[in-house]
């Protein structure tokens, strides 16, 4: 149990042997199933509910309407505008109508299906930026400005007048698509009534803490009286970020008369019902002086973040924050425009709009590099942010960054260095090209938002230790990490540690369990509440052997007089302690010095690096991209379990290529037309080469044992770097992704294409 | 109806209606939740269980369909008197379970390859599990795995410790 080794994650077992309990694997004898009526279609106003056939229906408790939510009816994080049941309008297709309580699955999807709406359609709002003209239906009518969900606007030294400077201009458009998560678990839950009339939530969830908040508002419930619990996640990668199930399942146990309630939606409803990454279109205008420094950087980005606001406006927000990569830019003027539609939600989704900036400013280097006739590689590294240097919204680098090691190492790396040879070599019909692609990646929240996090420790009375985690583990492996952090510290071997999950009413609130954060800041908590504890077990050792405390040593179930070879087991320091063996810690992170004004909700002050290479090779005769080598170079501070690092890495990158090449969740005026996995297509084993995975860089100060998020980063990477790659083998750079077959195929292998796009 | 098959070594006889997908009889009735369901339409693998020692999807199986057969299920996947087999060991200390809920499957369906291969490469392995989503990983994790338990089986001249039943 040592940091900076692999330890086998601790619930490697319990998952591998078929025993962990996800929130879908609870089942009862006198659980009711709960499913919603689904709107189907995008924007109407509904003008009744016919539900007597559902209810007459055997075996169905009751169908639920807007009628019998109390309270509010609305949820929502920053901003509440999304009804749990609809009492007005659709918004879209996903929108839940009515909610049928039935004692068994088979009876329930009958019963949703025999739900009548009565609904008058309305013209709908599909195009993000047909969205915002004069004349558009809009999505909320009480919106100030009106289908403009969030604007920001980010100027830096001269803005856009700095494209003036420069001797060499490239102009871009680019569009990214809507993504999908496809977590293999599917949104999931079950609730009850405890005795004292508080209503328990067992959630898949990344945010418990706020998810309590945000049911008791929507059903004018007290915080105090919900209870959410977050077992292990069958996967979020941010499309549990915020409520799925809970607030319908609280209802629905309002209405159980007593009895408990399981919702768990199937695939269909998943992929109709869940968030989605928001497409992004992005125009760009990248200016450099003729001998590579870069000088200027103009842009816009759109996002469609569908009808409800979730964190929509705060991704996009993310977006223009990172709009100019990491790289030293002293003119800059960044736009973001995030949109109402009545396109399926958009929400978190790892990366946080960072995909969608990099995916466009990737493509734009290389163009750049390409009209200076520079090595593409060479202009990143000519202008790579250094500690000091100020990011593309003004903020210094004066935390670890070491995003040119990453540059350097891929530039020594022999997929880089082999590159020309292997272009060549290519058989008949294929051409090769290699990417790359440089990244960065803000960790934890914006600097208005207090990044915090509370870590409790116990020695329990039988010696072992107990770490309470309140922030929820979605598979990326950060419980067991806690687990490694407090065996380190404190020498004890797994069997000597245990886990409590989150619970509103036993762990401390964490915040999410997103933004690269949760083992940076709830290790600091436990890094600083094991310490206390250490020092509690030594020093009570020492009153009870009696001796000097530098004399003892912690050792797996005791501790150890070095001069002796005494041992006094935990349990009887545990005993001895008494209300002393419980330390509670709370850390707060740093945020950046720079004004909170430069963009909303403040500026990001850590960040984490990467550069990535991707050797592509394109089927000439049917457009067929396969990734054939990946490498991923990761500036994330010190590494505490490599394995799970590795996993982090190539797990981000599979999602990024899936991004790149498959992965469009097609939808047309508001409707989905990909709701399954057959029509939704994720990469496979088949689909994703060994992906090489390198850490370099400067340990962070201020993380725990160095560290610093490593969730995130790598999933930025794949797009651009396969884009270019793609660029350099057919000549071809398209305007919109995924790059399908059929799309490259259509663009015209070493066909022309105009590069500018429709605007901007 | 009442049907009668071998689940995980042990004579089971049980009353089920015709209709019922065998995963819910599984996951539902015998409280196997090893057993996990992520699509429903056999698009996934995260419900693979083995019959007579193959891979089969419980989402697209029907009750009937068990009659007379020997069935697998991950809870039943460990040798007896062990907590765990060679693969599922393999698993753990190779970083191939992070979420966890393709893990069953995924392990199931290489016991079906061990059994038809005993010395299959990286792109053998790729193809055995290509049915089988895994979202988190990348899937290299588990092509590992894999490779370290057949190298290991190779080395000890072991069949394995899978109970493929």
């Amino acid at each position: 149990m040592k940091i900076g080794e692999s330890v086998p994650r601790s619930d490697g077992w319990s998952k591998v042997t078929g025993k962990e309990k996800y929130a879908a694997d609870y089942y009862g004898p006198d659980f009711l199933w709960a499913g919603a009526k689904r709107a189907g279609i995008p924007h109407g106003r509904l003008l009744g509910i016919d539900a007597e056939g559902a209810r007459k229906c055997p075996g169905v408790v009751s169908v639920l309407t807007h009628d019998d939510v109390p309270g509010p009816n609305r949820q929502g994080i920053v901003r509440q505008d999304q009804p749990v049941l609809v009492d007005g309008k659709i918004r879209r297709c996903g929108d839940a109508v009515a909610l049928v309580l039935a004692h068994d699955r088979q009876t329930l999807k009958r019963a949703v299906d025999l739900v009548r709406l009565d609904v008058e359609p309305l013209p709908g709002v599909f195009d993000m930026e047909a969205a915002l003209a004069a004349d558009t239906p809009l999505v909320h009518e009480d919106w100030p400005s009106g289908n403009l969900l969030r604007h920001v606007a980010v100027s830096k030294g001269q803005g856009g007048k700095g494209l003036d400077l420069c001797d060499a201009i490239v102009e871009f458009y680019f569009e990214t698509p809507r993504q999908e998560h496809a977590f293999l678990e599917t949104q999931a839950g079950w609730a009850f009534s405890d005795e004292a009339g508080k209503i328990v939530i067992v959630a898949s969830t990344q945010t418990p803490f706020r998810d309590r908040l945000e049911v008791a508002h929507a059903l004018s419930l007290d915080a105090n009286d919900v209870r959410v619990i977050a077992p292990y996640l069958g996967g979020a990668f941010g499309g549990k970020d915020g409520l799925t199930v809970q607030a319908l399942l609280a209802l629905a146990v309002l209405n159980s008369g007593g009895r408990p309630v399981k919702m768990w939606w199937d695939r269909e409803e998943s992929f109709r019902a869940g968030v989605k990454r928001l497409p992004g279109r992005m125009y760009y205008r990248l200016g450099a002086r003729s001998d590579g420094r870069m000088t200027a950087l103009a842009c816009r980005l759109y996002f469609d973040g569908g009808p409800y606001a979730g964190l929509a406006g705060e991704i996009m927000t993310m977006a223009v924050e990172h709009a100019g990569g990491p790289y030293r830019i002293p003119h800059v003027q960044a736009d973001g425009f995030c949109v109402y539609t009545n396109n399926p939600t958009g929400g978190p989704f790892r990366g946080f709009g960072v995909p969608q900036a990099a995916a466009a400013m990737e493509q734009a280097v290389d163009l750049l590099a390409e009209k200076l006739r520079m090595d593409p590689l060479e202009l990143r590294m000519r202008n790579i942010l250094v500690p000091g240097d100020r990011n593309c919204i003004g903020v210094a680098m004066v935390h670890s960054t070491s995003a040119g090691e990453c540059l350097s190492a891929l530039a020594s790396h022999p997929l880089w260095k082999g590159r020309e040879a292997w272009v060549r070599s290519a058989g008949p019909f294929k051409r090769r090209g290699i990417g790359v692609a440089c990244l960065s990646h803000a960790m934890g929240y914006p600097k208005d938002v207090p990044d915090r996090a509370g870590a409790k420790i116990e020695l329990t009375p039988v010696g072992t230790v107990r770490v309470y985690v309140g922030v929820s583990d979605m598979g990326q492996g950060n419980a067991a990490t806690y687990l490694q952090i407090a065996g380190h510290m404190l020498d004890q071997d797994a069997e000597r540690l245990e886990l409590v999950l989150p619970d509103t009413e036993r762990t401390l609130p964490c915040g999410s369990a997103s933004a690269s954060r949760c083992t940076y800041v709830y290790g600091n908590a436990l890094i600083e509440a094991v310490a206390a504890l250490r020092a509690r077990i030594l020093e009570t050792a020492s009153l009870l052997f009696p001796c000097a405390a530098g004399e003892l040593a912690l050792a797996p179930g005791c501790v150890l007089r070095r001069t002796t070879g005494e041992t006094v087991p935990l349990s009887r320091i545990s005993t001895a302690l008494s209300d002393g063996r419980l330390v509670e810690c709370f850390y707060q992170a740093p945020v950046a010095e720079e004004d909170s004004g430069i963009i909303y909700m403040g500026p990001h002050t850590i960040f984490s690096y990467g550069a990535h290479l991707a050797r592509v090779e394109v089927d000439e005769l049917t457009g067929a991209v396969e990734v054939t080598d990946y490498l991923a170079i990761t500036d994330a501070g010190r590494i505490i379990n490599p394995r799970l690092f590795e996993g982090q890495i190539e797990g981000a990158v599979a999602q990024g290529l899936g991004y790149a090449l498959t992965e469009s969740f097609a939808v047309e005026e508001g409707v989905i037309l990909s709701a399954s996995l057959a029509t939704y297509t994720a990469p496979t084993a088949l689909d994703v080469p060994d992906v090489a995975s390198l850490a370099v860089g400067a340990a962070e100060e201020t993380g725990p044992f160095g560290m610093k998020g490593a969730g995130e980063i790598a999933v930025s990477g794949p797009f651009p770097a396969v884009a270019n790659g793609v660029a350099q083998a057919i000549g071809v750079r398209v305007k919109a992704g995924p790059l399908t077959a059929e799309r490259l195929l259509l663009a015209g292998i070493d066909g022309t294409c105009d590069p500018k796009g429709p605007g901007p | 109806m009442k049907i009668s098959f071998t689940l995980n070594g042990r004579a089971t006889i049980i009353e089920a209606d015709p209709g019922r997908r065998v995963i819910d009889l599984l996951r539902e009735d015998l409280g196997l939740t090893g057993t996990k369901e992520a699509c429903g339409t056999g698009e996934c693998g995260a419900c693979t269980i083995l019959v007579d020692g193959e891979s089969r999807l419980s989402c697209l199986m029907l009750a009937p369909q068990l009659e007379g057969r020997a069935i697998t299920t991950i809870e039943g996947a460990a040798p007896d008197g062990r907590a765990a087999s060679d693969v599922q060991e393999a698993f753990v200390s190779h970083g191939a379970v992070q979420c966890g809920f393709c893990t069953p499957g995924m392990v199931l369906a290489v016991y079906d390859l061990l059994k038809r291969d005993r010395a299959p490469g990286r792109a053998r392995i790729r193809e055995a599990i290509s049915g089988n989503l895994c979202r988190c990983t990348g899937y290299g994790k588990i092509v590992d795995a894999v490779c370290a338990v057949v190298a290991e089986r190779n080395r000890t001249g072991g069949r394995g410790q899978g109970n493929d039943r």
